[in-house]
């Protein structure tokens, strides 16, 4: 009956091949580490957005006169609102958590140098989206610092010369902040946004099972056709796309071998994620700022306007540049040269287990800049804070710079033919 | 990997210093040692609410018959001794002082209260706010308070908490005059921010109930899906 019906599809939609093609198939090398479960967590929290943001929609009130209340008659009057409520704001952290730990992965083992430039692109693109999307749903629960937080960024495009002024007026709708906003941003924020963050995401995926995934090592799993003596084959059968042009080695079926381990990881974070959902739903200040709960008011200012945590790193060189423009050039610039990473890596080997010391120090100083950059963003402005806040600022921008000069003639470890362990 | 791992350490341990710089502003705040799941706390804290504050401060967001409900109230009892103005059971608990004549009475209209334990550092915000007005004859109600400078508000509680005086050390006396102990004040004090922390998410208990038995599910879940993992990854090794 059931093979039947699979058959009647599968003569007019490839279902069982393209199921086999990305999951049963999929050649993935099977020296994947801790790493490489932020992928699997991001889409867990994507399904969960958008999951909860719909049921959060049918009892929400895209109003300036409504909103504030509508987000408390769903903590109240609405069976599980609460719950539903706090699975989007915990989630709209923890998609940040997870996408800085899966794009340091990327960093780590070189996953966005040739031939992954594309797919690297895609999910910088990814990121972008993600926080437009976040800072629109920022503004919705219409408290105050949802207000100030978005009059802050938006006239940031005020600093453009000549456009600049007409630009945020467009963009807001209004002459200040206001229910015209509010109601634009809960249209791109439901509609927008998530769908072409739902295709960029296939196509992120698509890319990568094009290209093939990258390992903790960076060594080439897909060898050229007949260099391979066949008792060194994987014993798995995988799909012929990959095998037709390759000898595939070191590599496992992605299903069911990482669905099942991305299951224990699945479970491990969900652990977390509830116990801060459960437990301390504003994440101490940083998930829900306490000035959220007044509504928005456009005469009372809070008394320290700060981006939610996940905007920290790049509010902050924002803020540690004193010009206006340059300083919105300097945050705009801060993300364009993470799309530039591919071209600003020269090296050919991926892995920072193969690369020199330089490159082992310089994504040190890289992590320890970004997450300085971070923790500043939700403090008050201060000369010492703001001169830390410039070194780490050099410190980002050095990165790249750095890696573009010591990677010309690198020299690196040889890197082994096939996966160890 | 070793050397990435010790400067990133090193890194942190920078860091660390940053954080408590930022973690130790803000006033000094007494604690409530309130207790949610103490019902009878949360009935007078209630009833103190109805009787001293609502009339200025609405809890607009906050139904009286999903009040009762979760402080063990019967509806009969909740009409007869918590709602005095004819309101139904289902409506939201809010007063009738109109705000643009409340703002010229008292500088500013009387902040709503349903969420104040969330706005504010929580319940110990409240607790301490009420225990610290003292006779200050430049303000135009003749009070003020230490933790809430030039705050708007007049000491309604007086009559029963007293009269507190501050020295020339900013220091405050013991309150003298009122009818209340000054244990008996905490203690009142105490229901009272205890009953707006529940106002601020009636929820609260029930969310981490809640948390304990999906925790706890999730551990079970996990060691069943780490045996699956080995099972299946026997084939690899």
């Amino acid at each position: 009956m059931f093979a039947n019906f699979m058959s009647w599809i599968n003569q007019r939609l490839p279902l069982t091949d393209a199921v086999n093609k990305h999951a049963g198939q999929y050649p993935a090398p099977k020296n994947f580490n801790f790493w490489y479960v932020f992928g699997v967590l991001a889409s867990v929290v994507l399904v969960n957005q958008l999951l909860t943001g719909v049921w959060l929609t049918m009892s929400y009130e895209p109003s300036g006169e409504g909103a504030f209340a509508s987000v408390e008659y769903i903590m109240r009057d609405v069976d599980y609102g609460w719950l539903l409520r706090y699975m989007h704001s915990t989630g709209a952290s923890a998609f940040f958590v997870v996408v800085y730990m899966h794009m340091f992965r990327g960093m780590m083992y070189g996953s966005y140098q040739k031939p992954r430039e594309l797919l690297w692109i895609f999910g910088m693109l990814i990121f972008l989206v993600l926080m437009a999307e976040a800072f629109m749903g920022y503004l919705l629960p219409w408290g105050n610092m949802s207000y100030w937080g978005a009059q802050v960024i938006i006239s940031l495009f005020g600093a453009i010369p000549i456009i600049g002024d007409d630009l945020t007026l467009w963009i807001r709708g209004d002459y200040v902040i206001s229910g015209a906003t509010l109601n634009r941003f809960f249209a791109l924020h439901v509609i927008a946004m998530p769908l072409v963050l739902v295709v960029l995401v296939f196509l992120h995926i698509l890319a990568l099972h094009e290209v093939g995934s990258n390992n903790p090592e960076g060594t080439n799993i897909k060898k050229p056709k007949g260099s391979v003596p066949l008792e060194e084959h994987s014993k798995f059968t995988f799909h012929e796309q990959y095998t037709k042009k390759y000898d595939i080695v070191d590599a496992i079926p992605f299903h069911p071998y990482y669905t099942v381990k991305d299951l224990v990881a699945i479970v491990i974070f969900l652990i977390i994620f509830s116990w801060v959902m459960f437990f301390n739903p504003e994440g101490g200040g940083y998930f829900m700022e306490a000035p959220n709960f007044e509504p928005a008011n456009g005469l009372k200012t809070p008394e320290h306007i700060a981006p939610v945590w996940y905007f920290g790193p790049f509010y902050t060189i924002l803020r540690v540049i004193p010009d206006k423009l340059l300083g919105a050039v300097g945050m705009f610039s801060a993300i364009i040269v993470l799309f530039l990473l591919p071209w600003f890596d020269r090296g050919t080997v991926k892995s920072i287990k193969f690369r020199c010391t330089a490159h082992t120090v310089n994504l040190a100083q890289f992590v320890i800049c970004f997450i300085a950059l971070g923790i500043l963003g939700t403090l008050p402005s201060t000369p010492v804070y703001n001169l830390i806040g410039t070194i780490a600022t050099f410190g980002y921008f050095g990165f790249f710079l750095a890696l573009w000069v010591y990677s010309k003639n690198e020299k690196t470890k040889p890197v082994p033919e096939r996966v160890s362990g | 990997m070793n050397k990435f791992i010790r400067a990133f350490i090193f890194g942190i341990f920078a860091l660390v210093p940053m954080l408590t710089l930022a973690a130790s502003t803000g006033v000094h705040l007494d604690k409530a040692g309130n207790d949610l799941s103490d019902k009878e706390s949360l009935k007078r804290g209630f009833q103190s609410y109805i009787n001293y504050c609502l009339g200025c401060h609405q809890l607009q967001y906050q139904r009286y018959n999903r009040t009762f409900e979760d402080l063990g109230i019967s509806e009969a009892d909740g009409i007869a001794n918590y709602m005095y103005t004819g309101e139904k059971v289902g409506d939201h608990i809010t007063n009738t002082m109109p705000a643009k004549d409340a703002a010229k009475w008292f500088g500013n209209t009387p902040p709503d209260l349903t969420l104040m334990a969330r706005l504010k550092p929580g319940p110990d915000y409240i607790y301490t706010y009420l225990r610290s007005f003292y006779v200050d004859p430049e303000r135009p109600f003749g009070v003020n308070n230490t933790i809430l400078k030039n705050a708007g508000m007049p000491h309604v509680l007086q009559g029963l908490q007293g009269v507190r005086t501050m020295d020339e050390n900013g220091k405050l006396s013991e309150a003298t005059g009122g009818s209340m102990t000054v244990e008996e004040y905490d203690a009142f004090a105490r229901d009272l921010a205890n009953f707006l922390e529940y106002t601020g998410e009636p929820s609260k208990l029930k969310r981490e109930a809640m948390g304990y038995w999906v925790i706890g599910f999730l551990f079970i879940f996990l060691i069943f899906a780490y045996l699956l993992k080995v099972e299946y990854w026997k084939d690899v090794h």
